[in-house]
């Protein structure tokens, strides 16, 4: 063993352990650990790894159904979609690194997504995204919007995996911190799904893809603190992206996968080679030994503490099948890609790293992962908001611009700006990007009749409001987005963005969050396959409003039956199913027009939910609709406006005039879809509904080249449509 | 008919390509890698396709353009073999001196992604012959650095020989004469930066890029 390792006080709190997360340390290993170990420990235990504060309330979650092959634990959650096919996904923050440097943070994001999912055996096929960002007016706010935009394209692009759909939120709650959740989504063989579980003694250690260099070294030690004003010197704690090494590296792994020679895979992501080697090791079993002096180095004199802690991107750790050394070497020589035999799997249970001949650590496995610290925060409930009645908030006596307001209000404005950035039909199976106000993307299964369907949704306003409730509406939308296009919801990922879990009112938000989105998944059977929890999201301790984003997997079993809104027809009947209360607490009427933000969010009744949702997938595979839309944000009226711009066509909506027609018109109440139906369905598909006890009703019809609600506004399609679509260009060309 | 694909590291269209080739010819194409010196033996049309050839660095399509299969591929086209390269494709046959021109980085540095509307500026080519003159067709674009450049004798000639194939009905990137696709002299060699092989099929949103394949595989 290296000389007696001298670990103050300042170096283990330097490390972000606390006193009693050393004494453990120190407890397991009988002795002081060296700078490594004590670096190894720390990342190991960090917030970001070892989910510290989250575990416990994370194992509530539903995590099993008939069509989960692989739950959370893995890289990425695993869903069986029928012929022997296999949909691997999951979400992930890059939060903190993207504040800091909104380029390579977003891009190293949407790269570090991809990995968790090729390293599964699935060939990535659609990338989304969930982004949050300060007020538009903000001085930081448009730097960070493009900044964060042109890395999810730049990688994104230069791979090849098309990003097909995203959410885009503004608010004030994240001036100081920007959330940047990425999702990937890939196709496998449900019986060729590589997992990180080494195995065997002496088995060959292979490191592959980019060099090691000193670049996001203590990245999620980063990631499990808060920020201050000095936040940007930690701009050296953020890595670089290479996305042509990431697609060499896909190819290169889908080639290799297709032989028997890897035992078990894992991609060095947060906390890289300690955490790609300490999962292995644990999950198998086993012990491993590396000799550092073999790891690719890019930069020289490294020690091993800067190897062992560097998030370096773009590589890969995989256990290989004695006597298959070589047919790895020529795969990975083809492809151009550095490898190097770094150490084997051994019986002693623990991690031994040399280094320059020493050993430098030698630390048994099992209390790295196992003991982690499990905390149980202390909680308190977020008060319950009063409930507003639409009669008792105030009408507007101008419609028509309420409506122009909120149309190209943040929330609602086109985002065309940044999804154009992106390229959405790279594999050309996209058959619709949700981008353009679709409710979720489609992706087909390359080569047959079925596809995917995929969705990102959370409105942290409703969150904020009322987490149980808010939790509940985030899986309930991406449900209802993913009816909406005519699939069968499946499962979802989640990526779970709090502040400061050691603050009580923040752990009661996620607490209640997450019991809220575990009833809606019990609900409609659609259980959480993997997913991300990014804490600490506060600057001078001021926290993000809670934002469960939550990302929704469903399959569409034939293609001809999938629907969009872009259907709508001149002369088709509106309907709209869904009892419409007139809820206007926590709206974006509310916010935009009255400058509120208060009041109770709309609740959320999962069995209307249910019966609803299941009512309008069954219309579409009876072809009884033209188009659907989910009716959310900015209710009815908002709904209306993006159905006709996706169509083309008008709409006229009928409205009582009974003061309460602002509710009617931008109410949020849940459970509801817009249907725009051929007059000859439209008497059944209303005397069904009432059968089922199902609210349906007509509220208007399609047709002309204005948007008009009786009463209220009338405005011309075209004009509102340039208003919606030039929001957004004009902050960002700084005319706004 | 036997055609053929390029493959080079981080070519991301190699496979949309090649599903376009097997719908037109019903035979699926060979992929073929850059590091090969010859094609195979029978090859009627080469196609580059689209993607980041070694992550556009240097230059988009710069290094792709000094690939071993490159130089077999610029010999036997200027013995006629028939060679289209789309998007990074195209980059890789101006770079290779197989086209004339360069593709900068779009006027408004941001990447592009949209189905843009192209009218088929010559009809008498052996890429284009499927389409009436001057009809307008929609190709989706993705591209960052897709800006047509050309010196002005060099513009003025491919002009005047008629080789300009396609033009932006709504220029997307700046390019000189809103250039979307050119010929060589010879007619063999073809190279557009709107993505032909994304619109083939109804899914698309669109089947306008058939003709292009019909066309010059008819011609073979």
């Amino acid at each position: 063993m290296a000389k007696k390792s001298e670990i103050t006080p300042e170096i283990v709190a330097e490390h972000g352990l606390s006193e009693s997360e050393y004494a453990i340390i120190l407890d397991r290993l009988g002795r002081e650990p060296n700078l490594t170990e004590l670096g190894i420990f720390s990342v190991m235990w960090s917030e970001h790894c070892s989910y510290k504060s989250s575990r416990r309330h994370l194992a509530k979650f539903l995590t099993t159904g008939d069509r989960v092959i692989q739950g959370p634990g893995e890289n990425a959650g695993v869903i069986d979609i029928n012929d022997g096919d296999a949909i691997i996904f999951k979400m992930e923050s890059h939060n903190h690194p993207s504040y800091i440097e909104p380029y390579q943070g977003a891009a190293t994001g949407v790269g570090g997504i991809m990995r968790d999912v090729f390293t599964m055996g699935a060939r990535p096929i659609a990338l989304m995204n969930a982004l949050r960002f300060g007020e538009p007016t903000h001085w930081k706010t448009k730097q960070l919007v493009s900044g964060v935009v042109a890395g999810i394209g730049g990688y994104g692009n230069c791979v090849g995996v098309p990003t097909v759909g995203g959410e885009t939120n503004f608010h004030k709650g994240y001036n100081g911190n920007i959330l940047v959740n990425a999702m990937c989504v890939g196709l496998a063989k449900a019986d060729n799904i590589f997992l990180s579980a080494a195995k065997g003694v002496g088995n060959p250690i292979f490191y592959v893809g980019s060099k090691t260099g000193r670049d996001g070294i203590h990245g999620a030690t980063m990631a499990s603190a808060e920020f201050d004003d000095d936040s940007d010197e930690k701009r050296p704690t953020v890595q670089v992206g290479d996305p042509f090494t990431e697609k060499l590296l896909i190819e290169a792994c889908l080639e290799l996968m297709a032989t028997d020679a890897i035992i078990a895979i894992q991609d060095m992501g947060a906390a890289g080679l300690t955490s790609s080697s300490i999962e292995m090791a644990d999950k198998g079993g086993v012990g491993i030994q590396i000799n550092l002096d073999k790891v690719p180095q890019r930069e020289p004199n490294m020690t091993a503490y800067e190897m062992m802690l560097s998030e370096s991107q773009e590589r890969m750790l995989m256990v290989i099948q004695p006597g298959k050394e070589k047919l790895a070497y020529d795969i990975f020589e083809k492809w151009e890609l550095d490898v190097a035999l770094i150490g084997k799997t051994t019986d002693t249970g623990n991690l031994v790293l040399k280094h320059k001949r020493k050993k430098v650590c030698d630390i048994p496995i099992a209390p790295l992962a196992d003991d982690a610290p499990n905390y149980d925060r202390p909680h308190v409930k977020t008060e319950a908001r009063e409930v507003l009645e639409a009669r008792d908030i105030h009408e507007t006596q101008d419609y028509n611009d309420a409506l122009l307001r909120i149309m190209t209000s943040p929330d609602i404005a086109s985002k065309r700006w940044i999804w154009e950035q992106y390229d959405r039909h790279v594999m050309t199976d996209t058959v619709d990007s949700s981008q353009s106000g679709g409710d979720a993307a489609i992706v087909r299964v390359h080569g047959t009749k079925k596809a995917v369907a995929i969705t990102t949704d959370c409105t942290p306003r409703y969150v904020y409001a009322d987490p149980y409730e808010g939790g509940k509406q985030c899986v309930a939308e991406t449900w209802r987005n993913l009816t909406c296009v005519g699939a069968d919801p499946i499962a979802i990922t989640d990526c779970l963005n709090f502040g400061n879990p050691e603050r009580p009112e923040i752990m009661g938000q996620f607490v209640g969050a997450i019991e809220g989105m575990n009833e809606a998944c019990h609900a409609f059977d659609y259980p959480v396959v993997s997913g991300n929890v990014s804490l600490y999201n506060e600057t001078n301790g001021q926290a993000i409003p809670p934002t469960p984003a939550v990302g929704g997997v469903g399959l569409i079993p034939d293609l001809e039956k999938h629907m969009t809104l872009k259907g709508a027809k001149d002369g088709d009947t509106l309907i709209l199913i869904g009892d419409t209360t007139g809820w206007l607490g926590s709206s974006i009427y509310l916010s935009e027009i009255l400058s509120r933000e208060d009041g109770a969010p709309p609740p959320v009744n999962l069995s209307t939910e249910k019966l609803n949702g299941d009512y309008v997938r069954k219309l579409i595979r009876g072809r009884r609709v033209n188009a659907v839309h989910d009716c959310s944000d900015g209710g009815l009226a908002v709904t209306a406006c993006e159905m006709a711009f996706a169509s083309g066509q008008g709409m006229h909506i009928v409205a009582p005039t009974n003061g309460k027609t602002h509710g009617w018109l931008f109410g949020e109440d849940q459970a509801r879809y817009l249907l725009a139906v051929e007059e000859n369905s439209v008497n059944p598909v209303i005397a069904t509904a009432k059968a089922k006890g199902i609210e349906a009703q007509i509220v208007g019809s399609v047709g002309g080249d204005r948007i008009k609600a009786d009463g209220a506004f009338d405005v011309s399609l075209e004009k509102l449509r340039a208003a919606n679509e030039a929001w957004l260009p004009n902050l960002m060309n700084g005319d706004a | 008919m036997q055609t053929a694909v390029i493959r080079f590291p981080a070519s991301n269209c190699d496979r949309d390509a090649a599903v376009a080739l097997e719908k037109v010819t019903g035979r699926a194409p060979i992929m073929v890698w850059h590091r090969e010196t010859e094609l195979p033996d029978g090859i009627d049309f080469v196609v580059m396709p689209g993607g980041f050839s070694y992550g556009d660095y240097l230059r988009s399509g710069a290094i792709a353009s000094r690939s071993p299969i490159v130089r077999d591929i610029k010999a036997k086209s200027e013995a006629g073999l028939p060679v289209a390269g789309f998007c990074n494709g195209f980059q890789v046959l101006t770079e290779a001196g197989m086209l004339p021109g360069a593709l900068m980085r779009n006027k408004n540095l941001k990447f592009v992604c949209r189905p843009e509307r192209l009218t088929v500026a010559n009809a008498n080519t052996r890429y284009t012959k499927h389409y009436a003159p001057k009809s307008e067709v929609t190709f989706p674009v993705a591209h960052h650095d897709g800006n047509y450049f050309a010196d002005k004798d060099t513009l003025n000639r491919i002009e005047k020989e008629g080789r300009v194939t396609f033009r932006y009905v709504s220029n997307p990137n700046g390019s000189l004469n809103d250039i979307a696709g050119i010929v060589n002299k010879a007619g063999n060699v073809f190279g557009m930066m709107p993505h032909p092989e994304r619109a083939i099929d109804d899914m698309h949103g669109g089947t306008d890029g058939l003709g292009l394949f019909k066309s010059i595989i008819e011609s073979i």
